[in-house]
């Protein structure tokens, strides 16, 4: 029989320190209901999404049954949807709608793909995709966008963080009146991968198979937890290798849950994304992850060399125990999503050019920041200028999702509830990069030798 | 096909008869027990195979839960994969 102390870890990981299953996701390409009309083309995404992923929530809600660990959240992600308005024209928030009635139908949480990948030029139908996002995000509630601004193969394409800087504020305009929800949902990326099943950036790129399952792992509590048991007792080296056996197991849920869903779904299974993704709940914080390392704050100095300790460990850990890893994979830093970074960021020890530093070592971006109402569409645009760069030159995958808080100032603070949790309004640079964004053209892509 | 089953609650008489009852009445046969007894604090855990079992999984889990709620104990039953993967390389 199994160890006794083996099994009531799992079970104290699952009660006390909220492990989870963050997200089974189906991947579903679209490819096939591209038509040159629109209205037809709306017609063949309903029927497919709601044929492929019909039984998504059913088999969902079993596998939580069977193994007794929670499913926080079923998604879909679909083929980018700006190369179906590429071929069949028309208003792209109607492709919005459609997706917004399958997820409904389905009684998923979130359904991504209102998505455009323009790292080295707009092609048809791609421009009308970004100008559409404000209004499909604020006619929606479920639906998630992203871009793809920047590849470390072709550069960055300013002309459109130029125009993203404008879609960003204009969606958090349009839900003024909802916390500037709109864009809480839209994500701008550099390497954008084209497996992520976490949401709000999650796609179905061009390269994957007709229908896959991907899923998301979670589980900060489970690594703060072990570090809080060995105490200061131990150097880094070991405080690395207690992650990396953390993550190892953590790791594992996911690729049982994966490959069996796959299997009762009858589609391949994707990949696991061995991200720690933390949420407002009390114990599930990477913040707090990063303090129980020895930072007094997350946000001082030391922070950006713990959290590349913490962020190699579980991919060391979490690459061991799935046959199949992709995704983001690594540490999630959302602001508003974290106990312990909204307290940093209330306290102002964590900072947005922290959080950037912090950006180069772990997983994904500047995420989930609320930033002023009166912030101007080139600075923001400046700051995804900046992350990608970061991204390119460090081939990696970055992103950004901040939030203008339209009439709010810094102290105040959104609340969104949920997953979303709630972000402090945080200070930006007030000096201009309104001339350099305004240049517009691309920024080169990087050398791949003489790194220094 | 075997679950993992665990109790947990105060210790009070008869807790193994009532659950290895539960156990019988859908032919879930008990493999192995391991129980103490720490400061009134009953823990046991039960490998039960429910290759027979007369009804689903998850039927299975809302009986043993509900026994656990009549008893005020804390019942979980959960597929030995979960685990197994996890602490097994």
């Amino acid at each position: 029989m199994l160890n006794t102390s083996d099994i009531l870890e799992t079970i104290q990981m699952i009660q006390q320190e909220n492990l989870d299953v963050r997200t089974i996701t189906m991947g579903i390409s679209l490819f096939d209901c591209m038509d040159n009309d629109i209205e037809n083309s709306c017609i063949k995404v309903y029927e497919k999404i709601t044929r492929c992923a019909g039984r998504l929530v059913e088999v969902g809600d079993a596998l939580e049954k069977k193994y007794g660990v929670p499913i926080i959240n079923k998604r879909v992600s679909v083929t980018p949807i700006a190369m179906l308005v590429g071929a069949s024209g028309g208003d792209p928030v109607r492709y919005a709608l459609t997706l917004e009635k399958a997820a409904n139908a389905l009684g998923i949480d979130l359904i991504g793909g209102f998505s455009a990948l323009v790292h080295k030029g707009f092609s048809p139908g791609d421009e009308a995709l970004i100008r559409a996002i404000p209004r499909a995000l604020a006619e929606t509630t479920r639906l998630c966008s992203s871009v793809n601004v920047g590849s470390t193969k072709s550069g960055i394409n300013m002309d459109a963080v130029a125009l993203l800087g404008h879609t960003v504020r204009e969606a958090a305009e349009l839900t003024q009146d909802n916390n500037c929800v709109g864009a809480t949902k839209l994500v701008i990326f550099c390497n954008a991968p084209e497996d992520n099943p976490f949401m709000a950036g999650a796609f179905h790129g061009p390269g994957e198979p007709d229908c896959v399952v991907h899923v998301g792992v979670s589980g900060p509590g489970v690594v703060r937890a072990v570090l809080q048991k060995v105490g200061g007792g131990c150097d880094l080296t070991e405080v690395a290798e207690l992650i990396k056996k953390t993550a190892f197991k953590i790791t594992r849920v996911g690729q049982l849950v994966g490959t069996e869903a796959a299997l009762m779904l009858g589609v391949p299974f994707g990949i696991v994304d061995l991200s720690l993704a933390p949420t407002p709940a009390v114990g599930d914080s990477v913040a707090h992850i990063l303090e129980e390392i020895g930072l007094a704050r997350c946000g001082t100095h030391g922070t950006t060399a713990a959290l590349a300790l913490l962020n190699d460990a579980v991919k060391k850990g979490g690459v061991m125990a799935s046959s199949s890893v992709g995704g983001l994979s690594g540490a999630f830093i959302p602001v508003s999503e974290d106990a312990g970074m909204i307290a940093a960021a209330r306290s102002g020890v964590l900072t947005i050019d922290k959080l950037e530093a912090m950006t180069a070592v772990c997983s994904v971006g500047l995420d989930m920041i609320a930033v002023p109402g009166d912030t101007t569409a080139e600075t923001i645009s400046a700051i995804i200028a900046d992350e990608a760069a970061i991204g390119m030159i460090n081939s990696k995958t970055t992103a950004v999702r901040v939030i203008p808080a339209i009439g709010h100032q810094e102290g105040d603070e959104l609340e969104f509830g949920g997953l979303f949790g709630s972000a402090p309004v945080m200070p930006v640079h007030r000096e201009s990069p309104a001339a350099f964004i305004s240049r517009g053209g691309r920024i080169p892509a990087p050398l791949q030798s003489l790194k220094n | 096909m075997k679950a993992i089953l665990t109790v947990l609650g105060h210790d009070t008489v008869g807790i193994l008869a009532k659950i290895s009852a539960e156990c019988a009445n859908v032919h879930g046969n008990i493999i192995e027990v391991t129980q103490s007894v720490l400061q009134e604090m009953f823990a046991m855990i039960m490998l039960v195979d429910i290759t027979n079992l007369t009804c689903t999984l998850s039927e299975f889990q809302e009986r043993m839960t509900e026994v656990g709620r009549r008893e005020k104990l804390v019942v979980h039953v959960m597929h030995e994969d979960i685990f197994n993967s996890m602490h097994r390389i």
